[in-house]
């Protein structure tokens, strides 16, 4: 009896020192990040372009792209991802269509993004000859953002309660408006959370748009043209550290690594704030 | 020849409903007014809510269900497969056991109906809104703060509010699930004077757990017993006279 | 109150014009099928994926044998050499390390956020570790460039790239993962197990050990796998540290490759249709397969813990 004190009081020990040292390994890996790119963060290194041989360039367009391709990629994911996701908690029966659906989606969910960039090499870069483009880099991005889509709103969607289902149906609306104004308006804060999630994750993969997207700017950066190559934050992140010849290699990637967590940390932020708002307003507190 | 005229505003024959392999209801037989209040009393598990959520296809959202028989709403028969559901459901409204208000202002609610039946114009709008909250009795209590939250209402609020959502589609008839099982005594009260307030211009069919709800409001009960109709009658003589030992035994408190 | 005008149904207000009910009924069924259709779309997706990549892939079969492929250790392009098994061992060989050095940290801090930590330490580790699952893995390498590689140098003295390193940043980056899945298993335990373990007057850590743990394996496992599907598959942040040699390390200081960092090597100077292109093709499948089929497992794992 005594023996299993002991080794209660242990384990006990045991468990809080690890318990400590996940958590400072996580405050030390962002305190590294952060300590050692921050201050090579300024105005002219977010806005100027990167220089190839000299000291001294900045993001700018990389910066720029890493937006645009976010934003385009979003806007061809969000709509099928999301009828996708509707459609498996709002109308799929059980059948082998719904398991197929589901199986596919969860495959698609594990695919390294390595392969997702392969796939885009091979369809849209080569295939449909679009090159190393924004456009490329984009849609493949968008196959990486769809399973997560599907599943945050399928998720989103049954954690409505059937209630408003019945009351809305029972006034006579059709199924799509059900959807469309009282569904969809409260499951709009989880919607929010799942896309900023799927922004996050976007945002920093690199490995997808090395093969898509390339690795160099548009000599007319900030370029909307969508055939122009486009090579993002997290790219120029990998490309100067590991085949770049500018000097100051080592201090544009941790600039660049510290603005890419900072940006993380803002989306987390983000994740947070509205849909407590939101939730706030429904409840109806306000009066 | 399925249909036969009459004055009954609906009409169940020879009904049978099965989840899956078991069998819910058993050839209910039933007729019911326009103008009138009938009561479904019942222990729990009886099959009156299952019967009551047939008569305007609630219960096509469950996809185990199958159903055989006829359901007569003005002689047409709501199962037919040209059958419109959506229309139906606007001509049969539902409400429910526990309030179920959508998460929008008191305003929003209520106009939703008309709104998704095609009414935009913002005068009519708040014509219809008016009038049903006056009907719903809650007009006076809310007319201040139509723009809130309905969420913030009270328990009996919300379900006055959806009494008036659902006379807002204009209904003919109103199919009412245990209305006031999630209400305190005085909400209850309102809601059983409100559907005496009403039942001139409706046909109301109403589930209720309680037989003194079902004696002070109804005109007629039907009781019901492990998926069958035992008996249906005017109230008073049902209450007083029933024509079936079961039914003399559930209101005298033997079981149930 | 006036309640006495009940319109009759035929020229009531809230009718509506007699085309808007059949222009909703239409938009209703264009909008089921658009959903159908998104859920088809999305569906068909990894099947092209495995047919193009699969297809693009087996080319590489007509100039290279099978057996050369999965088995040989000689990857010389320049000699038409195309032998990945040096890269395929690579890839189980970093990802077992990664597992070996992650798994028990973090069960056990699975362990302690959900049954040992006061509430405001699991107010932080639960962003936290969220936090950690979005960063970049390109910053992952980075880090993992700057502070591993120069003290695994000084420490081996070798140039500090390689196993080690790579197994090490691809431990901290599968290690939220983990605990976030298994922490989410123990917890929702149902907490009459717990109570019927203290009742018989077992401690916490035996009530830890012999009920807990054992109870959640197939939650643990599924984080564990899902886990080993990220390692597996991480190209960029190994990539920068394990130096993309195409030989067997001979200890874990020393440079090797696996699947994912060869093709980040060579793909983008691979002319499109040679058997060098093909054979970075052939690797992807190989790495997709092994994916598809930790879904598969972890899909077995799921069914036995609902039986």
């Amino acid at each position: 009896m005594l023996n299993a004190k002991l080794t209660n009081k242990l384990a006990t020990v045991m468990f809080w020192a690890i318990g400590f040292g996940i958590l400072s390994i996580l405050a030390w890996f962002l305190w590294h990040i952060l300590s050692a790119g921050l201050p090579h963060i300024s105005w002219n290194f977010l806005t100027r372009k990167p220089e190839e041989m000299i000291a001294g360039g900045g993001i700018g367009p990389q910066l720029f792209n890493s937006f645009y391709i976010l934003f385009l990629s979003l806007l061809f994911s969000i709509p099928f991802g999301i009828g996708a996701g509707i459609w498996l908690a709002e109308y799929a029966r059980k059948n082998w269509f719904t398991d197929l659906v589901r199986l596919a989606t969860e495959m698609l969910a594990s695919v390294p993004s390595i392969v997702f960039g392969l796939f885009g090499l091979l369809v849209f870069v080569t295939t449909l000859h679009l090159g190393y483009s924004i456009i490329g880099g984009a849609l493949t991005l968008s196959l990486l953002n769809l399973p997560v889509l599907v599943r945050v709103t399928e998720e989103t969607l049954r954690a409505v309660p059937d209630s408003y289902r019945e009351a809305s149906l029972a006034l006579g609306a059709t199924k799509w408006q059900t959807i469309r104004k009282v569904l969809l308006p409260s499951a709009l804060p989880g919607l929010v959370t799942g896309v900023t999630l799927v922004a996050g994750r976007a945002l920093g993969e690199s490995a997808i748009l090395i093969f898509t997207a390339g690795v160099s700017v548009s000599r007319f950066a900030p370029d909307l043209n969508l055939f122009a190559s486009g090579e993002t934050l997290s790219v120029h992140l990998w490309y100067v550290r590991s085949e770049g010849l500018v000097p100051d290699a080592t201090q544009i990637a941790e600039g660049t690594a510290a603005l890419l967590v900072l940006v993380v940390l803002i989306l987390n932020l983000l994740i947070a704030l509205p849909s407590r708002l939101y939730q706030r307003k429904m409840a109806g507190k306000s009066s | 020849m399925t249909t036969i005229a009459t004055q009954d505003k609906i009409r169940v024959q020879n009904l049978n409903l099965f989840y899956g392999e078991n069998q819910a209801l058993y050839d209910i037989d039933l007729s019911m007014q326009a103008g009138s209040i009938t009561a479904f009393i019942g222990p729990s598990g009886c099959g009156k809510s299952t019967l009551l959520r047939t008569l305007n296809r609630m219960n096509d959202l469950i996809a185990s269900v199958k159903i055989t028989g006829e359901v007569l709403v003005d002689n047409q028969n709501i199962y037919a497969p040209d059958t419109d559901v959506v229309s139906l459901r606007k001509r049969v409204g539902m409400v429910f056991q526990r309030p179920n208000p959508f998460p929008m202002s008191i305003y929003d609610n209520i106009a939703y109906g008309p709104r998704i039946h095609g009414i935009k114009r913002k005068r009519d709008l708040d014509e219809i809104v008016e009038k049903s909250l006056k009907q719903a009795a809650l007009w006076e209590e809310v007319k201040d703060r139509l723009n809130k939250s309905a969420m913030g209402l009270s328990g009996g609020q919300q379900q006055r509010l959806c009494i008036a959502r659902l006379l807002a589609v204009d209904p003919d008839v109103l199919l009412m699930d245990e209305p006031t099982s999630a209400l305190d005594p005085i909400s209850t009260l309102k809601v059983e004077e409100l559907t005496q307030e009403l039942k001139s211009r409706y046909s109301i069919i109403i589930v209720t757990h309680n037989m003194q709800q079902a004696a002070r409001i109804s005109d007629t009960t039907a009781f019901f017993l492990n998926g069958v109709m035992v008996e249906h009658g005017e109230t008073d003589k049902l209450f007083t006279n029933p024509g079936d030992q079961r039914t003399e035994d559930y209101i005298t408190g033997r079981f149930g | 109150m006036d309640i006495a005008l009940k319109e009759t149904p035929s020229d009531d207000r809230t009718s509506a014009p007699p085309s808007w009910n059949n222009r909703r009924r239409r938009t209703d069924r264009v909008m089921h099928g658009l959903f159908v259709g998104s859920a088809a779309f999305v569906s068909l997706i990894i099947f092209s994926i495995i047919l193009f990549v699969g297809s693009q892939g087996v080319k590489t079969f007509t100039d290279v044998s099978f057996f050369q492929f999965f088995f040989s250790l000689d990857w010389t392009p320049a000699e038409h050499q195309f032998g990945a098994g040096v890269f395929i061992l690579g890839s189980f060989l970093v990802t077992g390390l990664a597992l070996v050095i992650a798994v028990p940290f973090a069960v056990a801090g699975a362990v302690f956020m959900s049954k040992i930590a006061p509430s405001w330490m699991r107010e932080i580790m639960r962003p936290a570790t969220d936090l950690f699952v979005g960063i970049p893995s390109v910053v992952y390498g980075l880090v993992g460039l700057t502070t591993f590689v120069p003290i695994i140098a000084k420490l081996t003295g070798t140039a500090g790239f390689g196993v080690l390193p790579a197994a090490l940043i691809l431990a901290i980056m599968i290690l939220p993962t983990i605990i976030s899945v298994s922490e989410d298993a123990i917890r929702t335990l149902p907490s009459s197990l717990e109570e019927a373990s203290y009742a018989l007057g077992a401690t916490r850590w035996q009530t830890i050990g012999k009920v807990l743990l054992p109870a959640a394996t197939p939650g643990i496992l599924t984080g564990v796998i899902l886990g080993m599907g990220r390692a597996i598959g991480e190209a960029m942040a190994v990539q920068m540290v394990i130096g993309n040699a195409p030989l067997l390390p001979k200890g874990v200081a020393e440079p090797t490759s696996v699947l994912t960092t060869q093709i980040v090597k060579e793909m983008l100077n691979a002319p499109f249709g040679s058997t060098l292109s093909n054979a970075l093709f052939l690797m992807s499948l190989v790495l997709l397969l092994v994916s598809l089929s930790l879904i598969l497992i972890i899909r077995i794992v799921a069914r036995r813990r609902s039986v």
